[in-house]
């Protein structure tokens, strides 16, 4: 991106440049939240259905994670995926995979914390029907996934909400390569450091846009959802 | 039945999640991975030689910019093909360390200190060191990248040819930022302080407010830059064919020559110098 | 665990059931076996909800022995039970019924056919597609009904099927009870309707404080009850 066209300009024209960051932004969050969602789903609904002892513990923890800084998880997996680390053979540092790594990390506690408050209020509503029911574990967690569907969509929201608009984790595991790993907020990190306040600003206005249209999207869905399951 | 159901969204929503980035991971063989200076990134000078590079070789360079010694540190961890910074004494440890194969010397362009345009320490001369002098002496606010970057390694060398220990002698006004070269000027256009800067940032930073010019052309000043392939035989994944490509390419004449045609607002802002002796 | 042939006899004995320093059930000793429904009356508080529960094998007595056609712990896959607020699935109607069909192993290329048996028994003809959780008490009662019996028990238990429930809509649940009761499938339920019992019952369990006061045919326990307890129930005079 040339620093001498507006903003307004790059997305008007459908800038190629602006379109490619844009797309891989959405490539990444959104497989973090589909990655994520795999595992917190059914672990928030394994923490919510189970009793053990610490189970306490561990539901705070998962809330405090909640707060994870984004650019410790960047380190972190940083550390990981690092040549001279435990998975540096795999050589994913500095390509999409390991900021999908990172993102999912930052978003499964969310998506687990959440669906663990949801799917527990749900719990203590079916429990016995599905008891008399004879529905064993599986079932249960099957049944209450699919019921409270409407309302784990909220948790995928807030996940990626959460991984579209971090910056931290992503620029240090993907290095903010131009054309490769370089995504809506490590592209605003760097036009302001350029100077360019007004393409930053530019670039936040589509980021904040593009999120309010997936939110709109997914509160239909809910809405047209509800009206036939109740 | 809504467990198999359940069941086989999930396992579509992973093998969604995992083949997008997959996707994403294609032609990753023809492509080396080159951890340079936020200045150079900054400037767009890559934007202008990789596509000859590309055009000419078919590979794909990946350019992360930190600050030299952090990029060197990324080089040492094995992370990158190569290194291309601008701090020689750094570079020299880092090949003689073992980490490096050989330093070759790719292109100077020069540091330049930035203030508010009505200069109150008054420091406005040809003599960097004099300038700095006065700097300190009217305890005028002065921003560093405080990052052990290349421009940050040069600030401390002139600050010791200034005959100021820096370390004990900074006050109040002495303030360290811990970031990139945009950022200090963001933070010295923002507070009006006096801050070192690498020419072709200064040139194509659009931010500046009230800030100008007030120390150029001092030989101190002269800021050189150096590319290193990272050592086989330290990290065996280390891309070496390509890597070395790269390398023979900027210091060949073809390379050089697109170097030196790199140019904004009709400046020129970094100057080709791989057969200059002792650079 | 294979399921032996029958749960009935449906047999309490001894059984009591605590809850911290409650003894909600006291030494309980009841069979339930083949027949005209058996009904539950007594004081709220006297354990009505909680027999139902034990005999749906829901709850663990603390003392004392369940057994179900003689034997201990078997999963409930001859007998079902409507609580008294049922909870409805976030699904439609007819989804509801599916998914009580498919937790009973009944095969999917017969359930469109069973779902509609079933709402038609239970008076919800037409309500296929309607949001369980959008329908209003009575009918969401009698898609409980609806659910219980897609599960095909050998025994019914309902918890309150009535209560809290306008008279056409009592109506129409006592209309389905009869209508079970007379294809041999045996209900064991609780009222505190006494005109309920008196309908339906072909045997009375008085419950008071956890205990069974008293257990024998309707027709003798309305004209002669034996206990002074039962006298004073029918009264209004026995509180918890």
């Amino acid at each position: 991106m040339r620093g001498d066209v507006s903003a307004l300009q790059l997305v008007l024209t459908a800038d190629p440049a602006l379109m490619e960051i844009v797309r891989l932004s959405l490539v990444v969050s959104l497989s973090a939240v589909a990655c994520a969602a795999v595992i917190g789903l059914p672990l928030g609904a394994l923490i919510a259905l189970t009793r053990y002892p610490g189970r306490e513990a561990s539901i705070v923890v998962l809330n405090a994670l909640l707060g994870l800084p984004p650019v410790v998880v960047g380190l972190l997996v940083y550390l990981l995926l690092s040549r001279s680390g435990p998975l540096g053979t795999w050589g994913i540092l500095f390509t999409p995979q390991a900021m999908v790594i990172a993102q999912t990390i930052l978003v499964a506690p969310i998506i687990a914390a959440l669906a663990r408050q949801t799917i527990e209020d749900l719990w203590l509503e079916y429990r016995d029907e599905l008891a008399a029911m004879n529905v064993g574990p599986a079932g249960r967690v099957a049944t209450l996934l699919w019921d409270a569907r409407f309302s784990l969509l909220t948790a995928l929201l807030a996940g990626f909400g959460r991984a579209a608009a971090e910056v931290g984790a992503v620029i240090v595991v993907g290095g903010n390569i131009d054309g490769f790993t370089r995504t809506m907020t490590t592209a605003i990190a760097l036009e302001t450091s350029k100077g360019d306040l007004p393409l930053a600003i530019g670039l936040g206005m589509v980021l904040i846009a593009i999120v309010v249209v997936v939110n709109a999207l997914a509160w239909g869905a809910r809405r047209a959802g509800e009206r036939l399951a109740g | 039945m809504p467990a198999r159901r359940t069941a086989l969204a999930f396992a579509a929503a992973f093998l969604a999640g995992v083949s997008l980035a997959q996707a994403q991971a294609q032609a990753q063989d023809r492509s080396i991975v080159v951890f340079s200076t936020t200045s150079t990134q900054d400037s767009g000078l890559f934007g202008h030689i990789l596509p000859m590079f590309k055009a000419k070789t078919g590979i794909d360079v990946r350019v992360v910019s930190q600050g030299t010694g952090q990029a060197l540190d990324t080089g040492r961890r094995g992370d990158a093909d190569v290194v291309f910074v601008h701090a020689k004494a750094q570079e020299q440890k880092f090949v003689a360390d073992g980490f490096g194969v050989k330093r070759h010397p790719v292109m100077y362009n020069d540091f330049v200190l930035i203030g508010p345009k009505g200069d109150p320490a008054g420091a406005k001369s040809k003599d960097i060191v004099a300038g700095l002098k006065a700097i300190k002496a009217k305890g005028a606010n002065f921003i560093s990248r405080g990052d052990r970057s290349g421009t940050h390694s040069a600030e401390l060398n002139l600050w010791r040819a200034s005959g100021i220990d820096i370390a004990k002698e900074k006050g109040p006004w002495y303030k360290e930022i811990g970031q990139g070269m945009g950022a200090a000027l963001n933070t010295a256009s923002a507070s009006n302080a006096y801050v070192l800067a690498d020419r072709g940032t200064w040139i194509s930073f659009k931010n500046r407010g009230d800030l100008a010019i007030v120390v150029e052309g001092d030989n101190r000043l002269f800021n050189q830059y150096g590319v290193m392939l990272v050592n086989p035989e330290k990290h065996k994944h280390v891309k070496k064919d390509a890597g070395q490509a790269f390398v023979n390419w900027l210091i060949s004449p073809e390379g050089q020559a697109a170097i030196n045609a790199y140019k904004i607002n009709g400046q020129q802002l970094f100057f080709a110098n791989a057969n200059a002796p002792g650079a | 665990m294979l399921a032996p042939e029958t749960d009935l006899p449906l047999e309490l004995r001894d059984v009591s059931v605590r809850a911290g320093a409650t003894q909600i059930l006291d030494g309980v000793t009841v069979a339930f076996s083949p027949g005209a429904p058996t009904v539950l009356i007594g004081p709220n508080g006297s354990g009505k909800t909680t027999l139902l529960r034990t005999a749906m094998g829901l709850i663990e007595p603390s003392g004392g022995r369940v057994t179900w056609g003689g034997r201990e712990r078997v999963p409930p896959m001859r007998r079902a039970i409507v609580f008294q607020r049922p909870a409805m699935l976030r699904r439609s109607a007819a989804a509801n019924v599916e998914y009580a069909l498919s937790s009973a192993d009944v095969p999917r290329a017969q359930r469109p056919k069973r779902v509609e048996e079933l709402l038609a028994l239970v008076g919800l003809s037409g309500f296929d597609a309607r949001a369980a959780r959008r329908m209003s008490g009575g009918e969401q009662q009698r898609l409980a009904l609806a659910r219980a019996l897609a599960r095909e028990p050998e025994v019914l238990l309902l918890d309150e099927p009535t209560a809290s429930l306008d008279p056409a809509a009592t109506k129409a649940i006592e209309d389905v009870v009869r209508a079970v009761a007379a294809r041999g499938i045996k209900i064991v339920m609780s009222t505190h309707d006494l005109g309920e019992a008196r309908r339906l019952a072909g045997d009375v369990v008085l419950l008071h404080r956890g205990r069974v006061i008293e257990h024998g045919p309707a027709d003798e326990f309305f004209a002669a009850p034996k206990t002074e307890d039962a006298r004073r129930f029918m009264a209004g005079e026995l509180l918890i």
